[in-house]
């Protein structure tokens, strides 16, 4: 890769980072938030789901300011903002956001991408990152502007609705990281989220993440590789040499030897489907997402961009 | 002590599989399915947003349908090689070598018969309404309104509500005595337990209280351009938007009744004791916090987990004695670097194993007297029926 990972990836202002449930937009969020902060840049990360875990995350990065927003919230700001301060005031006690997000699907979106928007021109961030919807979701998500734009023929809403598309169309502004694993169906998923990003709401799509990638996958070199080392081990069996407890070692280098071949067997064909650089985090050995992880995969993402690569452009 | 995963799925008449996103819910739903077809039941089942390879596993080249298909259980594929590779012990390869490519219809223990399909939630809302309807027309100017085409396609909770549904329609259609469905990705158990009230709660919304009176034939719809909150709405979302939505109302006039009527009956089915809850996930924590808290969710709703299946764990890899197989007569050593190379491989499969059993503390403990199943992480993906059985004998072994 010419150019370095952590460049790519926050290479606009705003970040959407989307992908199917599972496959960790929250960590992969964090981590970019977590990495640019500690280049000294100002970064807000954004959460859409009301979920804690994205502050979770950072704890460990105090530097990062972390947003939840959620539909409502912004859709009653927005009207309060833009003269209908007595509908706003009644918003909730009357349920009129689902009235009206189901009289105008893709309000609720608007009004948060619409947001974020207003964050970024506050100038107050050099990078937002948004811990984005679910893959199907995030297409409808992005294509809510245009799809509102159509429906809408005046109004503040639709003022929004094209603020929001100016916004999408620019890739100095915003553009989309999209998440994997290197598993078939998620990478499945994410040629089809591409395609249907390009091809619909044409926003910038930034690097493939590919998450959780075991470390052996990437080791080519001698029998640190477990390929190489089922080989090695069934050479040395079949020369009749002893190793105590064998059975269970060999069992687990090949087990290892398989998962790892299916990883690079998907890695390659992401690469060779997509025309998008893609970024690998290690999967860690830990069964979830603590601060240190992140503080962790932020240092291999930093470490991956040097700054002899950070000066190219 | 509800027993084990077997007569949890055996004695059910309704099978939910709810869980998190990417937590293998769909796949699970087949397992289960595959597994009470074996067991000579007639089973279906319904899936939501199904990835292109749970269809092609299934053998259904044209992929799901919104109308049930019948699945083969044939094990075309099925190889030693293929579906080795995992050295968990509950895995008996002498019966994975020895069932081969027989069809499995064989040596079933009945007439099991497995179907799939898809939901389309849309298309299922439509059948809803013409059910309800009391004229055609009626049907016609309620199908074409736009504002009733966001409601089947968009309003938050319409896919639950819809799979709550179809679930209790295929109930009560006699081809099958097996319901197995796999709820959209939720964080939220409740999401399912009350969607089948979604559209009447809609309907309660003081916003339309504002515009529809009651009459003797139903509810009418009033005035509604004088009303300063609806001029307010029509100025933000556009006034067609708007007239779209009061005249969905006028024509959905009368039908409320029915509608409610209805999902009264599916919300007992959900309820009642033919219905198990199977709790989906990975061992990761932050599924199992998901996982933990829908199961909490459904004993504070008087609902019990049935089970809970936990997808993908990493296999133990425990010692074994040595054996010919392994080390035989030390009759030369090994290379220490490639020993030490081994043990390493091993040492950070196990840290993986450990890291991952103590993240299912909690949802152990969620789980309570239920039973908690572990399907461990093949060495290859799933890909066709020979894989999806692997699975289900390592689940039900």
């Amino acid at each position: 890769m010419s150019e370095n990972p952590l460049q790519l990836l926050t290479a606009s202002r705003i970040v959407v980072v989307a992908g199917k449930g599972g496959v960790g937009k929250t960590t992969v969020t964090a981590v970019i938030a977590s990495a640019a902060c500690r280049m000294g840049q100002r970064v807000l990360a954004v959460e859409l789901d009301g979920k804690p875990q994205l502050a979770a995350a950072l704890a460990d990065t105090p530097g990062v300011e972390v947003l939840s927003l959620s539909a409502a919230d912004a859709l009653e700001e927005y009207l309060r903002d833009n003269g209908f301060k007595r509908i706003a005031k009644r918003l909730n006690s009357t349920g009129v956001i689902d009235v009206v997000s189901t009289a105008a699907p893709g309000i609720d979106d608007i009004v948060v991408l619409g947001k974020i928007k207003q964050l970024e021109r506050s100038g107050d961030y050099d990078l937002i990152v948004v811990d984005g919807p679910a893959a199907g979701h995030a297409v409808t998500f992005l294509m809510a502007a245009a799809g509102l734009a159509d429906a809408v023929r005046g109004g503040p809403v639709r003022q929004q609705a094209d603020d929001v598309l100016e916004l999408l169309g620019d890739p100095e502004r915003c553009q989309c990281v999209l998440v994997t694993l290197p598993e078939t169906t998620p990478v499945n998923e994410a040629i089809d989220t591409a395609f249907a990003l390009e091809d619909r709401v044409g926003v910038q799509l930034g690097p493939v993440v590919v998450n959780a990638l075991d470390a052996a996958a990437l080791r080519t070199d001698g029998i640190a590789d477990p390929v190489q080392l089922v080989q090695a081990l069934e050479t040395a069996a079949n020369e009749g040499k002893a190793l105590e407890n064998g059975a269970v070692l060999l069992d687990a280098a090949r087990f290892r030897a398989s998962r790892v071949t299916v990883q690079r067997n998907e890695l390659a064909r992401l690469r060779d489907e997509l025309p998008l650089p893609c970024v690998t985090l290690p999967q860690r050995p830990s069964a979830g997402l603590s601060p240190a992880d992140v503080t962790a995969l932020a240092d291999e993402l930093l470490a991956a961009s040097t700054p002899d690569d950070r000066s190219e452009r | 002590m509800t027993g084990s995963l077997a007569s949890v799925v055996d004695s059910a008449e309704v099978v939910v599989c709810c869980g998190s996103g990417g937590v293998g819910k769909t796949t699970t739903a087949a397992v289960l399915g595959i597994h009470a077809a074996r067991a000579g039941r007639r089973v279906v089942v319904v899936t939501i947003d199904p990835a292109r390879r749970l269809a092609d596993a299934l053998g259904l080249d044209d992929g799901l349908t919104p109308e049930p298909t019948r699945v083969s259980l044939t094990l075309d594929r099925i190889g030693g090689d293929t579906v080795r590779g995992v050295s968990d012990d509950t895995v008996d390869g002498a019966t994975a070598d020895a069932v081969g490519a027989k069809n499995l219809d064989d040596t079933a223990t009945g007439p099991g018969e497995l179907w799939a399909m898809m939901l389309d939630p849309a298309h299922t809302f439509d059948g809803l309404v013409r059910s309800h309807a009391t004229d055609p027309d009626q049907v016609d100017r309620i199908l074409s309104n736009g504002f009733y085409r966001n409601i089947a396609g968009a309003l938050s909770g319409t896919q639950e509500y819809m799979a709550a549904e179809t679930l209790h329609a295929l109930h009560h259609d006699d081809r099958f005595d097996l319901v197995i469905v796999d709820t959209p990705p939720s964080r939220n158990a409740l999401d399912f337990l009350e969607a089948p009230g979604v559209l009447t709660r809609f309907l309660d919304h003081r916003v339309f209280k504002l515009v529809m009176l009651p009459t003797r034939g139903g509810l009418k719809v009033i005035g509604a351009a004088t009303q300063p909150i609806l001029k307010a709405m029509g100025r933000v979302v556009g006034s067609d938007v708007l007239s779209d939505a009061m005249a969905f109302f006028q024509a959905f006039a009368g039908m409320e009744g029915g509608f409610r009527d209805r999902a009264a009956e599916v919300t007992e089915l959900i309820g009642s004791d033919v219905t198990r809850f199977v709790v989906v996930a990975s061992p990761r924590t932050d599924t199992v916090v998901e996982a933990t808290w829908f199961a909490q969710q459904l004993a504070e709703y008087g609902v019990e987990v049935g089970a809970v299946i936990v997808n993908r764990a990493h296999p133990p890899f425990a010692d074994a004695p040595d054996d010919a197989d392994g080390a035989g007569a030390a009759n030369a050593s090994i290379d220490a670097g490639l020993l030490a190379a081994a043990q390493t491989n091993l040492a950070e499969l196990r840290a993986i194993h450990d890291a991952e059993l103590e993240a299912l503390g909690p949802l152990r403990a969620a789980a309570g007297s239920a039973p908690l199943a572990i399907v461990p992480l093949l060495a290859r993906d799933v890909h066709d029926m020979g894989g999806l059985d692997e699975l289900r004998r390592s689940l039900f072994s």
